[in-house]
């Protein structure tokens, strides 16, 4: 098989980093969320973009060589490649966590859909079997957007996140966002820096597996 | 509101309780439903009921007023006679 671009190998991890670091943060509400239910699914949730994750992580290392876990655990922060828009805590505002995910959910819909018609065969199945988890998601993103719709801490949080869920995908791809969420273009919060707090998830992120360096778990 | 699952492990097999679950309305519950009982492919169908349609019968037990002893079976030794009778047909 030819080798993939390194542009399409960048694209995947990328994805990948966004898949890990939005698991993580929305792994925070686990034992806190408003309900028992929405704890569980919320988690479930979180723990299918890890899933997802890892799955990414697999074949970009696939293609460059060393292993997943490496990629996922073992970089420096700058080398990261999410959106920001991924990054933010917003554990405590089930808002604002409803607000990403749904407007997460949807940017994501429009990159799997492009995945899925990948000339790199590998990465086009993958995210066609990612497409059968994410319609999950969706729904469960969908029946929160209709329940908070209207409300005014909602829908403060879904302006306020807007331009950093434009981030999340290519340029390219983001008429397709501003179709869906029927929300006015912006400035989008472009991927290459990090908020504030990534460092410390970073940190956090990956504790155990520093304390160990090397070790096989 | 509380809602009460029912799922059904194979095809053809009867629907069994599996739990009871608390949301908002019936989209929730129904997701909630997939999220708790469908995700590891132990349930092939799934009911959600809202527990208010369940109604629950308040004495159901039917007292025996009368000795029908001779309705039950546990009596009557079925072993022995079944051994009679396939000694009788030569079956045993």
């Amino acid at each position: 098989m030819q080798a993939p671009p390194e542009t399409a190998v960048e694209a995947v991890l990328a994805f990948a980093d966004d898949e890990l670091v939005l698991g993580w943060r929305d792994s925070e509400w686990t034992g806190i969320a408003p309900f028992l239910e929405e704890d569980v699914a919320f988690s479930s949730i979180a723990q299918g973009e890890i899933g997802h994750a890892r799955a990414l992580f697999e074949l970009a290392a696939g293609a460059r060589g060393g292993g997943g876990d490496e990629l996922a655990f073992d970089r420096e922060p700058g080398e990261y490649r999410c959106a920001p828009f991924v990054e933010l805590q917003l554990v405590h505002d089930w808002a604002a966590t409803v607000a990403r995910h749904w407007l997460y959910e949807t940017a994501d819909s429009i990159r799997v859909a492009a995945l899925m018609e990948s000339d790199w065969a590998e990465v086009a199945g993958l995210a066609a079997k990612m497409d059968r988890e994410e319609a999950y998601h969706r729904m469960h993103a969908q029946m929160w957007f209709e329940r908070l719709s209207g409300d005014e801490r909602f829908e403060a949080a879904l302006a306020e996140l807007w331009p950093y869920a434009l981030g999340v995908l290519e340029e390219d791809q983001r008429g397709r966002l501003v179709e869906l969420a029927g929300r006015e273009p912006v400035e989008p919060v472009e991927r290459g820096s990090h908020v504030d707090g990534f460092a410390a998830l970073h940190e956090e992120m990956t504790m155990v597996r520093r304390s160990v360096p090397g070790a096989t778990w | 509101m509380i809602w009460e699952v029912f799922r059904q492990e194979r095809e053809g097999q009867p629907f069994q309780h599996g739990g009871s679950l608390e949301a908002p309305n019936l989209e929730f519950a129904e997701a909630y439903a997939v999220e708790f009982y469908g995700r590891r492919a132990e349930s092939v169908a799934l009911w959600v009921v809202p527990r208010d349609a369940v109604r629950e019968i308040e004495d159901p037990y039917v007292a025996d007023v009368f000795d029908r002893d001779y309705r039950r079976v546990d009596g009557y030794s079925l072993k022995l006679k079944l051994k009679e009778a396939r000694d009788r047909a030569g079956t045993a």
